[in-house]
């Protein structure tokens, strides 16, 4: 059966059904990362004065500074290959998509050196209640990053053969896995002062 | 978003570039105000105000909140209040310390 309304906009709504379902999906997101952010809030006024700033110490700023820059400019490469498909350019649609994955990559390398660093230096989730935080939200941010490298490279690759036989659905997919990147950058930009800077 | 012509398009790639420098820019601003000499909480409310304005900046331009239909703005406007509150609930616990000694 096919899907219907992935083109033409469902009247009542005003929206193709893919992007409500995404918005929705996003909604949820908010409150599980929400969930974790509020623990955070929770962990650190139940620490002793001064001790979750002190505990953020061993944190790596310049590599989470150049991280976030990655994910900026993934997120704007990604809303180009979008705008690509828009102007009939198959090709700088592939070339964009393709460093979107290459920020990806380097984001998660990056991400391998700082937990590598910090399990060398004995600095596990159980070495204090900040450390315990900083593991679950970075690690859940990462399974983002690594879900959405999935879909994008799909989309790059295999799923990319739909823009010969129905553009502008593949352009309504690039623009809604566009729209779940930008959240993953979105949780990054309030990760990272939260984690590395306070 | 379906309805754009290639200058629409055209203009709206000048502004995601403008908004890729911004966020750029306060992304090493956030960094340098982290080394001033502030107090923890003045440190926390300009860190907030910063990522704040650079979260709307993605969510305005990036995913084209701006232009986007009531629908999805009441949408997040209702998981915005279920956040907030998410987030005042440890404030009331650390009010409530009564029975923990």
């Amino acid at each position: 059966m096919e899907i219907p309304y992935t083109v033409e906009e469902r009247p009542d709504t005003g929206l193709i059904n893919s992007k409500l379902g995404i918005w929705l999906f996003l909604a949820s997101e908010v409150m599980l990362f929400g969930g974790l952010f509020s623990a955070y809030v929770f962990l650190r006024l139940g620490a002793p004065d001064g001790a979750f700033h002190e505990w953020g110490q061993d944190l790596n700023v310049p590599l989470a500074t150049l991280n976030t820059l990655i994910l900026i400019s993934s997120s704007v490469t990604m809303v180009m290959s979008w705008a690509s498909l828009k102007m009939n350019d198959f090709k700088k649609f592939k070339m964009y998509m393709g460093i979107t994955l290459l920020c990806s990559v380097g984001f998660l390398v990056i991400k391998y050196i700082e937990y590598t660093s910090k399990f060398h230096h004995g600095i596990f989730p159980s070495t204090n209640t900040f450390m315990a935080i900083y593991f679950t939200l970075t690690g859940l941010h990462g399974l983002h990053i690594i879900g959405g490298m999935i879909v994008n490279g799909f989309l790059m690759g295999p799923g990319s053969k739909m823009w010969k036989t129905e553009p502008e659905h593949f352009t309504n997919r690039i623009e809604i896995a566009g729209l779940y990147w930008h959240f993953v950058d979105l949780v990054w930009i309030f990760l990272f002062p939260v984690l590395y800077l306070l | 978003m379906s309805d754009h012509s290639m200058d629409d398009i055209k203009s709206h790639v000048k502004v995601y570039m403008l908004v890729f420098a911004s966020l750029a820019v306060l992304t090493v601003v956030t960094v340098a105000a982290s080394y001033m000499d502030l107090s923890s909480g003045e440190a926390i409310f300009l860190a907030l105000i910063i990522a704040t304005i650079k979260g709307s900046l993605v969510a305005s331009y990036f995913m084209h909140l701006i232009s986007e239909k009531a629908l999805i703005t009441w949408i997040l406007m209702i998981t915005f209040v279920f956040f907030f509150i998410l987030m005042f609930i440890p404030t009331i616990a650390f009010f409530d310390w009564v029975n923990i000694s």
